[in-house]
């Protein structure tokens, strides 16, 4: 038999997945806490015109969107790649819809167009990354930068007049089951099916190990290339329901400045959810958590009657605070200025 | 006093290795001196400690009889003492010019001075009698000129001393020729020169005197005459030659039957001579060579982790048409690779996934192993070869070196092979791990499988091989088998001329 060394007090098992959410859910809680103390009426959630309204709800439903985008970039930061063409994936998806609506197709099949053509862009991207081997960055760089100017241009198939009107569509994006808004459902089954999809088949580990070290995955059999092209897919996929739900919620293809800096977000929203941009692993309910702590801050900034000028500098520093409460480093030297102080 | 470098009984210790034991080592001017030995010999710690890079523990560092303190490589560069390693540590991207000069440009009213730039840098080169355009980029040159140029920077006029490590290692026959004309025409204008190199042909070809180290002490020095090739082997290879169990004859018989693999012609050019190779049921099959003989190469052309450029490998009868891990790992072939940190272990991943990672990719997607299943595999793989860990769920990057190898060769296992290959499956492992690695190899040949183990120590091949490939500068020059297995045959084989 062989003894195994004595457990270090630092370094106890079973450390590993508590800490990884306890952080951005501090962060949230915090905020929250803050937002309390502000407006004391913050909490307070009534039922109206038959649907939940209060400010966590307005959180959530408007967090959605930013949580569908970030739910795909967690699978792409997964295998170390990064896709920054998401914003611009929306617009075109947005002028997708609104075109195929203005052509006639029935609404249920101009939305598949939509899915349709973001699977497109996926895998436009994910040729470039996994087939070309061109780096993740400036391969999604081509679509981030090109894909507005694409979205402009189908507008003007249909002529001047972007909006439009859809049952259907309006009432994914805006309308609710019961007292839940739909757009949350939307977003909470899209989330189940993805989580469903990596870690009830294989595609989860095999993302990991394409991550984690590409050369021992080659060597383990992985096919790393169909798996950062399917990647891809999935990040194109959840962008394009993010551009539906944007899009249906204003009726007008924008492709300017619908999700603009939305990639940014969603990256965030990885990065504080406990991604690590060197990938190797895929933290889906951190990324959604992630999403709602951004979600919360910008609508704190908002209701905390802060001029909105103060909005990106505020929303900075405290994703900056998050990311350092989660820097091994920081802690180690927090923890170590903490033991001085006390001896 | 005396001319040269000198190293006098340097002893280093790292933590529970003791690279360096009371070495000496002198090289004189105007002479090429090899420091030869196989991995883990001392090799590296010595060229640090004259570089600067590390520092002694204990002994003296001396240059023509001073007594030298270096601190780091830059004092070494200005006590006269140059390096190029391996690597070329130079920017691909910036100019011979740059390169040349980076870090130490000549100034004029606080400004880079070009034009004396680009005169230095001709004049470095000329040293060498190279006429190249310094005004490209370096990565626009071959290999070959940029060896030169990393040469040229590590020169100083003042320079006594020059470090060669593996100079040659990814130089062709013609441009090796070079090297060692350049090589010899330093010697000429009277540096000591360091040349380390795995290519014994070409350290016989340049030496003037050789010092041979293994485990961490100076086990020879002498000049070529003193020691010849069937001398220098048996130096490098064998410690005291411990009586090693054989193993039982009997097993040799059980292999027979159809062959699970069989290799014909397999090679690829610059990197591996074409060589046959056939493994049996129940057989292992040691590949026996100096450092860089070829055994990893061979060991990655088989499992198709190296793409050939000639032959054929049928797997069960049936020929590869692409041969690639996948396809390999698909027909029942499974590969422990030697740099277990660089293609080995997903760091990041809890050992049961690092376990079955290699099972599920031969499953493919939607077969799915359930969470209970491969917790149950895990949990077998970490009792069946005493993996130390809490649980299954613990980052393998967490687990010492001897686990991490263990969890690589229980990846291998539980992915149900009939042919194993195994590169260095003791590399990095403490004494009573490597003695269990032996055992399990002898117990997986008793149940039928075919096991390739690549391997630097001898006596681990010969104590589980039923036969021994022997291999030298990246070519199969003969086999052993059987009774015939002993050290002395090997070194013998991988000496002879």
């Amino acid at each position: 038999m062989r003894s195994f060394a004595p457990p270090s007090p630092l370094a106890a098992p079973r450390k590993r997945a508590a800490p990884r959410l306890l952080w951005p859910a501090l962060a949230l809680g915090l905020i929250l806490v803050v937002d309390g103390i502000i407006s004391p009426h913050f909490f307070s959630i009534r039922i109206v015109e038959g649907r939940l309204f209060g400010n966590l709800i307005d959180i959530v439903y408007r967090a959605t969107p930013i949580a569908m985008v970030a739910l795909g970039m967690a699978v792409v930061i997964g295998t170390k790649g990064i896709d920054l063409s998401v914003g611009s994936i929306i617009a075109i998806a947005g002028a997708t819809l609104d075109w195929r609506i203005h052509s006639g197709d029935p609404h249920a099949v101009a939305l598949l167009a939509a899915l349709g053509v973001g699977l497109a862009c996926g895998l436009w991207n994910g040729l470039l990354v996994a087939v070309l081997e061109i780096q993740p960055i400036i391969a999604t760089l081509i679509l981030m930068v090109s894909g507005r100017g694409i979205g402009l241009m189908i507008n003007l198939i249909y002529g001047a007049n972007p909006s439009f009107e859809s049952a259907l569509l309006q009432g994914l994006s805006t309308g609710h089951v019961g007292w839940i808004p739909t757009r949350i459902l939307v977003g909470l089954g899209l989330g189940l099916a993805l989580w469903g999809l990596t870690r009830l088949t294989a595609f989860g580990l095999f993302l990991e190990a394409v991550g984690a070290n590409p050369r021992a995955a080659q060597l383990a059999g992985v096919e790393a290339r169909g798996i950062k092209l399917a990647a891809y897919l999935v990040c194109g996929f959840m962008a394009a329901s993010a551009g539906v739900i944007l899009t249906a919620d204003t009726h007008t293809s924008d492709p300017v400045s619908v999700g603009l800096y939305i990639e940014l977000d969603a990256i965030l929203a990885v990065v504080i959810g406990g991604g690590s941009l060197n990938g190797g692993r895929v933290y889906l309910a951190g990324a959604v958590l992630g999403a709602v702590v951004i979600q919360a801050l910008t609508t704190s900034i908002l209701t905390s009657g802060l001029p909105p000028e103060y909005n990106l500098v505020v929303k900075a520093a405290v994703v900056l605070v998050v990311l350092l409460l989660q820097s091994a480093k920081v802690r180690t030297a927090a923890v170590g200025v903490f033991r001085k102080g006390r001896r | 006093m005396t001319a040269g470098i000198e190293i006098v009984a340097a002893c280093k210790t790292y933590p529970a290795v003791r690279a360096l034991d009371d070495v000496d080592f002198r090289a004189e001017p105007g002479e090429v001196h090899a420091l030869l030995g196989e991995n883990g010999a001392g090799k590296s710690t010595l060229i640090k400690i004259m570089t600067g890079a590390a520092q002694a523990d204990s002994g003296e560092l001396r240059l023509d009889g001073r007594i030298l303190r270096l601190t780091s490589p830059a004092d070494a560069r200005a006590a006269g003492i140059g390096a190029v390693y391996q690597e070329v540590n130079l920017v691909p991207t910036l100019t011979v010019t740059q390169n040349l000069t980076l870090g130490r440009q000549p100034r004029k009213f606080g400004l880079v001075d070009w034009r004396s730039a680009r005169d230095i840098a001709r004049k470095r080169l000329s040293r060498l009698g190279l006429d190249i355009e310094v005004e490209r980029p370096l990565g626009a040159f071959p290999i070959a000129v940029q060896q030169l140029v990393a040469i040229a920077r590590a020169l100083e006029d003042d320079t006594r001393v020059l470090v060669l490590d593996e100079p040659t290692a990814s130089l062709d026959a013609s441009e090796t020729a070079r090297l060692l004309d350049i090589v010899r025409d330093l010697r000429a204008q009277g540096l000591a020169i360091i040349f380390i190199s795995h290519f014994l042909d070409q350290v016989y070809q340049i030496a003037d005197r050789l010092t041979v180290l293994r485990n961490g002490r100076r086990v020879g020095v002498g000049t070529p005459a003193e020691i010849p090739l069937a001398k220098l082997v048996p130096l490098m290879l064998g410690r005291e030659l411990i009586a090693v169990e054989r193993r039982n004859p009997a097993q040799a018989s059980a292999a027979a039957g159809e062959p699970v693999l069989l290799v014909e012609g397999l090679g690829k050019s610059r990197v591996m001579a074409p060589f046959d190779l056939a493994l049996r049921p129940g057989e292992a099959v040691g590949l026996a060579g100096l450092l860089g003989a070829g055994r990893t190469e061979s060991a990655k052309l088989v499992f198709g982790a190296i793409r050939a450029d000639s032959g054929a490998i049928r797997i069960g009868g049936e020929k590869l048409d692409r041969p690639t891990p996948r396809a390999s790992l698909a027909r029942g072939v499974a590969f422990c690779p030697e740099d277990r940190k660089a293609e080995g272990i997903f760091a990041e991943l809890s050992l049961r996934e690092n376990i079955v990672i290699a099972l599920q990719s031969k499953r493919g997607w939607f077969a799915a192993l359930s969470r209970a299943e491969s917790q149950r595999l895990a949990d077998e793989m970490i009792a069946a070869l005493g993996i130390a860990t809490p649980d299954a769920e613990k980052p393998v990057g967490e687990l010492s070196g001897g686990n991490q190898q263990k969890a690589v060769l229980a990846r291998a296992l539980v992915s149900n092979p009939r042919l194993l290959i195994l590169d260095e499956p003791t590399r990095g492992i403490d004494v009573g791990a490597h003695a269990e690695i032996v055992a399990l190899i002898r117990r997986l040949t008793g149940e039928g499988l075919a096991i390739l183990v690549a391997s630097s120590e001898l006596e681990e091949l010969i104590a589980v091989s039923h036969r021994v490939a022997v291999l030298r500068d990246r070519r199969f020059v003969g086999e052993l088998e059987g009774e015939a297995i002993d050290a002395q045959s090997v070194i013998a084989m991988i000496a002879a001329p």
